[in-house]
């Protein structure tokens, strides 16, 4: 198990450098540096920008060095000082502005994850028992519209309805006087009762999809010769369902955390934004409209790589539940 | 059951087995589709979709940019046949504009002293027809004022006209994007699954990172990059490469999987020993076996790029007004008042959704379809 959680854990270094490139060549992207774009900001708001400023800019981001240089300089920053860089637009380091909301991003994406669990599972394990039925039919026409209904579309949608029929706003996270609040427990418990909206918005067609795995992978599950000789042994229906089909049937589940919180991730971005949520996706959004890259590569740097991490630390909750897994790999 | 009667039914069973075993792959691939009834509706759906985007011009009765100044943020108004006393033929009310004496919104009611007879075949406002043929005929429309089925936005522009137009560049950009995602995803899965090797094991890494990281902030990032002076149409290829870019590894996957499976066929090495040479061997018989799959991968990948158009538009990372496209129209619903207050800003949403799912259960049905062997 150590080695494997080693071979795992080693894997996802090369993936954290091409993710860095990436991210870097997104700052790089725009044309016209971050100093120059700092001294016109500067000189628009009439502030004079002394030579002195200029030439301590340029050394700390290395503009006069090559791309390669500039990519190592920024990165040893990250590396030796966790340093990411300056917002211009916020007036503050990186790591500062994005701290609470990547956390927060986070937050919302992994009770999303549980979420869609939680609601895919047993409606997959009914829609496989009760196969053709009313309800497995209703549950198979809801699961192709939550397959294709995007959730900003959805966020929309819902932002509408909750207006027009309940005269209720559904966006932000806080009410007003918790807002700007420090973290305490009665905060904690004005966010509760909103992150439901985002998560079930941000989950649903995760969990339609989910609900489709978890049936066709049942049914054939539920077809096998040992379930017929089980019932005709006359073990008895539920614990027939539970002790053997259900266990096998949620396995390959547990591996579509790979993609799925990545897509979970990236549904969040853009729900945050229509629901103005105090997450990572709305920032990004600014960030990238004012064209301050440092911050936006930041956020795409930092959220992929946390999206690699989590899916290794699934993969590795995986491989502790099933043996097999852990067995394939070496033998490979 | 008499003998004759029998018989008859055996020959019956035979003629059946005999058109199955004589039928073209394409043949059994049809037949199998046509079972599907969903696919086959959305199928039609969606051709009627993409006819009419093909025929904006002519099917909407205003241009994009007619402007009606007093009919600012106007409600949709209903299409009636029948009024007492008044003559038989479809039209709509006028709209008399008002203000909220509490809330100071501005409000309409309809005056049905104001009629406006809907006719076919009006001739209004000139339009080029794919910028080729001029014309100024409309399928329907008003001499008398302004009939705007899905009301109007916050410059008195007509929704239903702009939703129309809107369908030319939101459907067009799922077919040019899967064009580029065809030709990333064939070359790339084509050298992975035929080279193997290092080649293969680098494409493969790149498929996972593409895998394993949330798209959509990558997205944004290069859809931001594209400089802001670029004309209309650069940047709608710019964000259909950017999809392509990103979006390839699905069918890269799907093809390097059945080149592998496939070169170990035996009528693989049946064509090798009788000498046929390398490239006909794949243009002439792998290629054919799984281009079933290409085309349901493909499918499938239509609408993801549909979505991807319409979340950065309407986020104004995409395309920009004047441009008109769906994303560009749900630019207008992005606060809470204008949701609340305006619905029917929403109902491009309603038609980016019925796209999404029409492509989804065609995909499904061909998906199914796809390999016609299994009964």
């Amino acid at each position: 198990m150590l080695e494997y959680i080693l071979r795992r854990t080693l894997q996802i270094i090369p993936l954290i450098v091409i993710i860095s490139v990436i991210s870097f060549g997104i700052i790089e992207l725009p044309p016209g540096d971050f100093v120059t774009m700092r001294i016109i900001e500067l000189e628009q708001t009439g502030t004079r920008v002394d030579e002195e400023e200029i030439a301590r800019l340029t050394e700390q981001y290395g503009l006069d060095k090559t791309l390669v240089e500039r990519y190592a300089l920024w990165a040893w920053n990250i590396i030796s000082r966790g340093h990411l860089g300056r917002s211009f637009q916020w007036e503050q380091p990186v790591t500062q502005v994005i701290g609470e909301r990547i956390a927060l991003t986070m937050s919302i994406s992994l009770m999303t994850l549980v979420f869609i669990w939680i609601v895919a599972i047993p409606i997959g394990i009914y829609a496989a028992t009760h196969q053709y039925s009313l309800g497995d039919y209703i549950f198979t026409f809801f699961g192709f519209i939550g397959i294709s209904v995007p959730g900003f579309l959805l966020a929309l949608v819902v932002m509408y309805l909750a207006f027009t029929q309940l005269g209720i706003s559904v966006t932000g996270l806080f009410s007003p006087e918790y807002a700007d609040a420090p973290w305490s427990f009665a905060r904690l418990m004005d966010m509760l009762p909103r992150l439901w909206v985002p998560i079930v918005v941000i989950g649903l067609t995760g969990t339609a999809s989910l609900i489709r795995v978890m049936r066709s992978m049942l049914l054939d599950e539920l077809r096998k010769q040992y379930v017929v000789t089980a019932r005709a042994k006359g073990v008895a229906e539920r614990t027939l369902l539970f002790k053997y089909p259900v266990r096998i049937a949620i396995n390959p589940l547990i591996s579509t955390i790979g993609w799925l919180l990545p897509f979970i991730v990236s549904g969040e971005a853009l729900v945050s934004i229509v629901l103005n949520l105090p997450t990572t996706g709305p920032v990004l959004l600014r960030a990238l409209l004012f064209q301050d890259m440092y911050l936006a590569g930041s956020l795409v740097m930092i959220l992929s790589i946390l999206t690699v991490v989590g899916t290794l630390i699934s993969d590795l909750l995986l491989a502790w539940v099933d043996p097999r897994i852990r067995y394939q790999g070496a033998t490979k | 059951m008499s003998t004759v009667e029998a018989a008859g039914q055996s020959t019956q069973e035979t003629a059946a087995a005999e058109r199955y075993y004589l039928a073209s792959q394409w043949q059994l691939v049809w037949w199998k589709f046509r079972k599907h009834k969903m696919a086959l509706v959305a199928g039609i759906v969606l051709g009627v979709m993409y006819f009419i985007a093909a025929f904006c011009e002519f099917l909407s009765p205003y241009l994009p940019g007619t402007r009606f100044p007093e009919y600012l943020y106007a409600p949709p108004q209903r299409v009636r046949l029948l009024a007492s006393g008044e003559a038989f033929g479809p039209h709509v009310y006028g709209l008399v504009r008002g203000r909220d004496p509490e809330t100071f919104r501005r409000t309409f009611t309809v005056d049905t002293e104001q009629r406006f007879d809907v006719r076919f075949f009006v001739r209004a406002e000139e339009y080029r027809l794919w910028g080729l043929f001029k014309s100024n005929i409309h399928l329907f429309g008003s001499d008398e004022g302004p009939v705007m089925l899905f009301g109007a936005d916050r410059l008195g522009r007509d929704v239903f006209t702009r939703i129309l137009y809107g369908a030319r560049i939101s459907l067009s950009v799922g077919l040019v994007g899967i064009f580029f995602t065809f030709v990333f995803g064939m070359v790339l899965g084509g050298l992975s699954g035929y080279l193997g090797g290092v080649v293969d094991t680098i494409i493969q890494r790149l498929v996972d990172l593409l895998i394993s990281i949330p798209t959509i902030p990558l997205w944004m990032a290069l859809a931001a990059a594209l400089p802001r002076d670029w004309p209309p149409v650069r940047i709608y290829f710019g964000i259909v490469i950017i999809f392509s870019m990103i979006g390839w590894t699905g069918l890269a996957r799907v093809i390097r999987g059945k080149l592998l499976a496939l070169r170990e066929e035996d009528f693989v090495m049946a064509g090798r020993i009788a000498g046929a040479k390398q490239g006909a061997i794949i243009a002439k018989h792998l290629l054919p076996s799984f281009a079933s799959y290409i085309i349901v991968s493909l499918t499938l990948a239509i609408p993801q790029t549909i979505l991807g158009e319409t979340a950065l538009s309407f986020l104004g990372l995409g395309l920009q007004p004047p441009v008109v496209s769906w994303g560009v129209l749900l630019q207008d619903a992005q606060n809470v008042q204008a949701i609340a207050h305006y619905g029917w800003l929403l109902i491009p949403c309603l038609f980016v959704i019925v796209t999404v799912l029409m492509f989804n259960f065609l995909g499904d049905g061909l998906r199914d379809a796809a390999d016609p062997y299994t009964r």
